[in-house]
């Protein structure tokens, strides 16, 4: 396979960094959710564009 | 968005886990089509018969071009929602500029790191100033790099969501100019006219880029989804926290020093009770 | 009518007022204007002092060093609102956001407009370039000028009471001038006869930017003095 090199850097850098992204967002969601109480995780229950 | 969650706890809901592995599974799929199953591009010169054409770096198409489909797509939402920040003033439409603004700019980086890492060998250049559709996208990356830096300096989204709205639009219209310019700037792109017509596409090729448009599609479709429910969080964690705080002060405070304290005498307080 | 006029008179009054602060305080006039000069020469150190180079270059630096010195005068403008509970008075005083806003957008334009011609004199001298077709030069300079101060002042107004106006508002700003300098820089390389483009076609981007500036900022300065 030719430009292996650059294939391997293109979809590597791809891969990690939309990963890592994913990874930070479960986390963040995983720590504020400790705060919240559970009716105001409001897709749980339904969904819309009902405000506040 | 889906049923209730058996184990409470995090931003997951049966929907958009399912959503999730669809999404990896995909992932995976679209690499065995992109790496073992899609031939490279080898085409034979008519007259002299060599070989020429991008080999294999052509498995980069079926990266490249669905980020950067996707990543108009993110910020055409984030723009709607701007509109719908403006017109409506509900915290939904908000917080879902503020996610498909991140994750837009998420893969407006990784738009211009691949096609970067995609130009070296076709093109023979890191960089070329004066493609429209390069120096378009990092002005993007730039505006939305500010649209984020804007929404970074509070940690209250709700003081300034109508900012945000006014600079994510004002960076949607922005795009056209930049465009215009550049392009009568240089005038020359090495973007090919159009993928599908330059390289001699394979059903196969056609379909991987396809599949990657939904991959990336789902890929992108449960990022939204969990920074929406992140965004959603922090407002809430933000209004839970004022309204215990106000609870936890009254409970320290007993009923005669509330009184006292906004001036209700005894005899009124023994005349409003039964 | 009337009403165009009452909106006019209350534009001016703004801009009038700013103009007045900055004729009292000689800020741009005292610090705006040698930045931008001192902006000149550091380029021509930069580039090794050589006349040639700065006369291929002198309307790209020229654009860079009007758009680094409109940031200081945009920022001197929002923060006159900043003192003594000024945005509050406005916001009282029922004057439209819009009148609110040309009025600002013109004072920081005729500040621009002064810098344009001070810094076109240090390119005269210190980089030795010369005019080929100076209604090109005037026309172009202008119409970047506006764009500049209409896209500055709705940026001021936006990054103001932020506490990080400083370092915010360039991020905000310089990528969305991005086709203005880019338009400005080839008007000026056809008016200095420095590159052979078509610079009154660029002058036409540079009023579709300067129209669309203008009218975007003054229909958002409503929302953004109302937060």
């Amino acid at each position: 396979m030719t430009h292996l090199g650059y294939l391997m850097a293109g979809w590597g850098i791809s891969l990690v960094v939309l990963g890592g992204y994913a990874f930070r967002l479960v986390r963040r969601g995983r720590s504020l959710s400790a705060l919240v109480p559970e009716d105001r995780r409001r897709w749980l229950e339904s969904s819309g564009t009902d405000s506040d | 968005m889906a049923g209730r969650d058996e184990r409470p706890g995090n931003t997951g809901s049966r929907g958009s886990r399912l959503l999730g592995c669809v999404a990896l599974a995909s992932l995976v799929v679209l690499g065995v089509l992109a790496f073992f199953l899609t031939g490279p591009d080898v085409r034979l010169h008519p007259t002299t018969g060599e070989e020429f054409g991008q080999f294999d770096a052509v498995r980069m198409l079926y990266l490249h071009v669905p980020m950067a489909v996707l990543m108009y797509a993110s910020f055409m939402l984030c723009a709607a929602a701007s509109v719908g920040v403006l017109v409506k003033r509900t915290p939904w439409w908000d917080v879902m500029a503020h996610s498909t603004a991140e994750v837009g700019t998420v893969l407006c980086g990784l738009v211009l790191v691949t096609g970067s890492i995609w130009g070296r060998p076709v093109w023979n250049t890191w960089w070329e100033w004066g493609d429209v559709r390069l120096m378009t996208t990092l002005v993007l990356f730039l505006l939305f790099a500010g649209y984020l830096a804007l929404r970074r300096t509070t940690t209250d989204p709700r003081r300034q969501e109508r900012k945000a709205a006014v600079v994510a639009l004002v960076a949607v219209l922005d795009i056209p100019l930049v465009n215009r310019s550049v392009a009568w700037w240089e005038n020359r792109t090495l973007h090919q006219r159009s993928t599908l017509e330059e390289l001699k596409i394979q059903d196969l090729t056609l379909f991987t880029l396809m599949f990657g448009f939904l991959t990336f599609g789902l890929v992108v479709w449960w990022l939204t989804l969990q920074r929406f429910r992140v965004g959603w969080l922090e407002r809430a964690a933000i209004d839970h926290a004022v309204g215990s705080a106000i609870a936890e002060r009254r409970s320290e405070t007993s009923a005669d020093e509330l009184d006292a304290a906004i001036g209700v005498t005894d005899e009124q307080a023994g005349e409003a009770s039964p | 009518m009337s009403e165009v006029r009452r909106f006019l008179a209350d534009a001016r009054m703004v801009a009038a007022r700013d103009l007045r602060i900055e004729f009292r305080s000689r800020v741009v006039v005292g610090q705006v204007v040698p930045f931008a000069l001192l902006v000149l020469v550091l380029f021509g150190f930069a580039l090794d002092a050589d006349h040639h180079t700065l006369r291929t270059f002198a309307s790209g630096l020229f654009w860079v060093a009007v758009l680094l010195s409109a940031l200081l005068a945009v920022h001197r403008s929002a923060a006159l609102e900043q003192s003594d509970g000024t945005m509050d008075a406005l916001r009282m005083s029922g004057l439209p956001p819009a009148a609110l806003f040309i009025g600002k957008a013109t004072a920081v334009f005729v500040q621009l407009v002064l810098l344009e011609v001070v810094l076109l004199g240090g390119l005269l001298v210190l980089y030795g370039v010369q005019v080929v077709d100076p209604a090109l030069l005037v026309v172009a300079g202008l119409l970047a000028g506006v764009a500049v101060a209409a896209a500055g002042t709705l940026y001021g107004a936006l990054a103001s009471g932020l506490g990080v106006r400083e370092t915010l508002l360039p991020i905000l700003l310089l990528p969305v001038l991005a086709p203005v300098l880019i338009g400005a820089t080839r008007a000026f390389d056809d008016a200095l006869g420095a590159v052979a483009v078509d610079g009154w076609a660029w002058t036409g981007l540079l009023a579709v930017a300067a129209l669309i500036a203008t009218v975007v900022g003054a229909l958002a300065h409503g929302v953004l003095i109302e937060d």
